[in-house]
This record gives C-alpha cells, structure tokens and sequence, in this order.
C-alpha cells in the first residue's frame, strides 16, 4: 500500500443522495466516472489514488540507485523491468485519477510543492545489493497486502487499475525473496549485507500500513466507501504472520526481540515500529526526502523545454493540416 | 587450421564489438531511470535499456562460446562485462558519450538507431546460422528504437527555437563519432570475407539516407566538419569509460567470490 493517512474529506450533499450512493456500494456496485458520487468520495480518492501514482513514480528512485550496480546482467534486466512496471504503474493510476477530473500535471504540481504526498518507505535509503531484494520481499509484500483487496474497491477505474498493478507485484515480491535466498545462501559477506537489509527495512515497511488503529482518524468513512477494505492493524498483522516464517527459512533474523507466536490469537506479537520516527518522514524529516524531492524538481526542471518542444511541434502540425485543408 | 582459428578470434572480436556497444548504451540509457522530462520517457528508457541488456546477453553469450570453443570452458556472458578492464572493451565511442542532457542522449540514441538498424538487417543475412537468429531477433526491438529515436529529433529539432538549439549542439558534438560506425578495419574485412559479419562501411548508404531524411525533417544542419574520433572498436576509449565500468563492475569485483 502506497497510500497511507489519506485524510476523508467531509461531504454535504443532501442525506438522500447520499444514502443512496452508499446502498450502490453496499450493493457490491461500482461506481464509475460519470455516475454521481459525493465530493467527499471524490476528492478522498483523488487523495488516495495521487499519492499511490506518486509513491510508484518517486519508487524508482532508490531502486534506480542501483540499476548501474547489478552485479549480473540478468540481474540488471530483472531490475530494469520492474521499474519499468512500475513507471507504468504511476500512468494507469495518473489516468484512474484523470476520471475524477484532475490532470496529471495538476498532481505532479501538488507533489513538488509538498502539498501531496507519497509513501515513507521510500524516503529510507537503498545501501548495499540486498536492499533491492529487500525492497522486493518487503516493500512489494507489504504493497501487495493492501493492494488486493483493493482489487475489490467501489470506483471502477481504481480497481480494474489494481487488479493489474497486482498481478506484477507479485512477480515483483518473488524476484526480491529471489535475491534475498541467494544472499542468505552467499558467502559471509552477502549474507551480511541480508541481514543488514532487513534490519533496516524491518520496521519501515511495517509503517507502510499507516498508524494503529487507534490513531487512525481517517478510516470510518473510507471504510464504508469501500475505499480502504481492511484497518491498518489487521493488515500489519497479516503481513507480520506472512513474512516471519519466510524470514527463517531465509535463515534471517527479524529485528524485533519481542517477536513470538500467540497461540491464543493465532497470530504473532510484535513490536509497533518507532512512530515517532513515522511522523517524522512524514514531515519531511527522514533520511532521503530532501533528495527524493529534490530530483523529482530538477527532472521536472529540466524537462521543461523538452515538453514545451513537443508542444510547438504538434501546434505546427495542426497549423500545417489546416492550411492544407 | 591457422585460417579457422584466426576467424574465431575475429568473430570474437566481432561479436564484442556488437555486444558491448549495447550493453554500454543500455548502461547509460538505465542511468536516466526515474529522471526523464515525463511519464511515457521513463517507461520508453527502461525499455530500450532493457532490450539493449538482453542484446548483450546474447551476443556476448556467443562471444564466450566462440572463445571457449575447444577449450572445455571458456567465460560467459558476465564474465565477460564484469571482469574486463576498458581497454578489452570494444563498443563505439559514441556510446559511451555521457548522458548529456536529454537532447544530447536522444541524438546519441538515433545516431546509433539509425545505423544499428541496417547493421542487423544486413547480419540476418550470416552465413554463422546463431548471428543471424540473434541479429533477427534484436532487429525487431531495434525497429521501434529507431522509430521513436528519429521522431523525438524531429519533434524536438522543428519544435521551439530552444529545443532546437539543444538538438543542434546535440548534434554538433556527437558527429564525429559516427565515422567510426561505418569504417571497417582488417577485424571487420576478416568477417565480412568470410560471410559472417557485414563490413561496416557497407551500412554507410543505409545510414546517410536515414539520417540526411530524419535531420533534414528535423531542420538541422549535419556538420561540416570530417574529422571523426575513432579507436573504441580496438579498445582505445575515452575517459568516461573507465568511471561507468568502476560503477557497473564494482560488486563483482570487490566480492569475487561471490554468486549474485
């Protein structure tokens, strides 16, 4: 999941209207562009579907940190193709957004000035190989946890969107634990840098689930829009209780001493990650922010004269039919 | 049997020289990822950075087993891009050019586009049955290469007065590394000889007529100049190779033990 805090807009429409868009979705109904839909409903999807997109696109960046250091050229292939799906990613969901009537430039507008915003995880630093693995395993596991049962999601275009995204994930995940096995089952130093790479990216990726439940603000209407289809706790738990016996077999060893099996709840207790360290990446405050923003701005910078010039060619083409006609 | 040995070490030769301009030029074009000026470019990037690594995959994989050919093992593809210092690297020089803006790396993309098109055209025609499968089998990615290569010049050199002066200057600067594309050396005559490899000055025509049609679209003006830089094909490289091969071989050679 790359969207985490998404605020619920509030809506006031008539109570009539309202009641009946929610019986479409207690229907099992999708809602597409064209139908009526509440502000609110609108403008938390724009919130929620702009950060995903976002969180793809800034995505790329501690992934291509390494791209020019594949240690294989199978490896460099693999990687190139998976950002690729992910560039790809950011474009169904920009166009998903597009429906609800806003342009991609207008978001990209809203990420470089701050107001929008994209995934933590993504603000934490990508050090040695098996980071990319990592990356894979946890990053795109954690991803994938929230992003099927979005599959089944009210508004149309955002779930036929996520039934995509996930089918590729998932390639995604296997090649990360790919990596992770051969690392785990390297030699000392590769199995080092393993260890490293989950140590560091234990925690972070169980942020990406946003806060406990309890702090959670924004769920209640989200939830009942079909917008968000599980809390945040449960699907932290799912993906603890998945991940803890991959992590052994790897022959790894999760961060967490408090980390033990309850019988009782069918499940594993865990540590909650350090959320004021959260709160902190959220603000702007975590390792690579200031970088991960810095790029986006100078891509966009540079790409200025690069966009405008396809711009005057397609004029001078339109201008050049209609003086033939 | 001295005549067969020296053509394999020439199609080893040969071989090096297709594979490692590829995978020279998919290393630069994967140092864009994430930047490019929009959406659509990043994906076009990682595409052709993605089938210009499977090229070199290929041709160097052939390239292992030509040298390996009655020796019981030889290297393999890997090995041979990890492990070989700059000077046993054999690409044109003007892959190796730096990224540039991004006019500067769209020019390079279409100069090279529009001469590796025929080049694999013409070694369909092999009489070496695996040169011709792989040329044919690049040949179709490379189809889309120079198509989009060559309408990005002309969108952007007939586009605003500064996307134009970009392409130029572009233009300018990486002309004379393109002589090096179509020149044959003894290597290249060996193979062509033998029916294996097309010579290079025979991709000449093919190449001016596609970039005389694409830049003349594009209003710019070729240079004037006839000096053209060479050596990259026998392994006398400029400077920036030596930095990209730092990066790229880096954790293959500080772990050399290691399986990855």
């Amino acid at each position: 999941m790359y969207a985490q805090m998404v605020k619920s807009e509030a809506t006031t429409e008539a109570p009539e209207l309202l009641a009946g868009f929610q019986a479409r979705i207690d229907a099992g109904e999708k809602i597409e562009p064209k139908d009526w839909m509440p502000e609110g409903y609108r403008k938390t999807l724009i919130r929620q579907i702009g950060q995903h997109a976002h969180s793809e696109i800034v995505g790329q960046l501690p992934e291509g940190n390494w791209i020019t250091r594949a240690p294989t050229l199978e490896r460099k292939a693999i990687l190139l193709a998976k950002v690729q799906d992910e560039a790809g990613h950011g474009l169904y969901l920009y166009c998903a957004a597009e429906t609800l009537g806003v342009s991609r430039d207008e978001l990209t507008e809203a990420l470089l000035s701050g107001r929008m915003k994209y995934s933590s995880i993504f603000n934490y630093p990508t050090l040695n190989w098996a980071d990319i693995g990592a990356v894979g395993w946890l990053v795109d596991g954690a991803a994938i946890m929230n992003q099927v049962p979005l599959q089944r999601t009210s508004f149309g275009p955002y779930s036929r969107a996520m039934i995509r995204i996930c089918k590729e994930e998932s390639f995604h995940q296997r090649q990360g634990y790919d990596i992770m096995m051969k690392m785990a089952q390297g030699t000392p130093e590769q199995k080092a840098m393993a260890q490293d790479a989950l140590n560091r990216f234990w925690y972070p990726s169980l942020m990406m689930f946003g806060p406990s439940d309890k702090d959670s603000v924004h769920s209640a209407q989200s939830m009942a829009w079909k917008i968000k289809i599980n809390t945040n706790d449960e699907l932290r738990q799912k993906f603890v209780d998945q991940t803890v016996p991959q992590a052994e077999y790897l022959g790894l060893t999760i961060p967490d001493p408090e980390l033990r099996w309850n019988e009782e709840k069918g499940g594993h207790d865990f540590s909650e990650p350090d959320w004021s360290e959260f709160f902190e990446v959220i603000k702007g405050n975590g390792p690579c922010n200031a970088e991960r923003m810095e790029a986006r701005q100078k891509a966009w910078d540079e790409g200025a004269w690069f966009r405008e010039g396809l711009m005057a060619h397609a004029r001078k083409r339109a201008a050049a039919k209609v003086a033939a006609e | 049997m001295v005549v067969a040995l020296d053509l394999d070490h020439a199609l080893f030769e040969g071989l090096c020289r297709m594979g490692d301009s590829t995978l020279v030029l998919g290393h630069r074009v994967s140092e864009w990822c994430g930047h490019a000026p929009v959406l659509e470019e990043d994906i076009a990037l990682a595409n052709i950075a993605l089938d210009l690594i499977g090229q070199t995959q290929l041709w160097l994989g052939l390239a292992a087993q030509v040298e390996g050919k009655g020796k019981g093992k030889g290297r393999d593809a890997d090995a041979l891009a990890f492990r070989r210092d700059a000077w046993e690297f054999r690409n044109l020089l003007l892959v190796e050019r730096p990224n540039g803006d991004f006019g500067h790396t769209l020019m390079r993309q279409f100069l090279f586009d529009a001469w590796h098109q025929p080049m694999l055209k013409a070694l369909e025609g092999s009489s070496e049955a695996r040169v011709a499968e792989i040329a044919a089998k690049a040949g179709r990615e490379v189809a889309y290469h120079l198509e989009r290569s060559a309408d990005l010049v002309i969108r952007l050199g007939d586009g605003t007065e500064e996307s134009h002066k970009r392409m130029q200057s572009a233009l300018d600067r990486l002309w004379p590394y393109t002589g090096e594309m179509m020149t044959s050396d003894e290597t290249d005559r060996a193979l062509a000889g033998a029916g294996v490899m097309a010579a290079p000055d025979s991709i000449r025509p093919a190449w001016e007529a596609v970039a005389a049609e694409v830049l003349g679209e594009a209003t710019l003006k070729i240079p004037e100049g006839s000096h053209m830089h060479k050596g990259g094909k026998q392994g006398t490289h400029s400077e920036h190779l030596g930095h990209m091969l730092a990066t790229m071989q880096w954790l293959q050679r500080a772990y050399p033990d290691a399986r990855w």
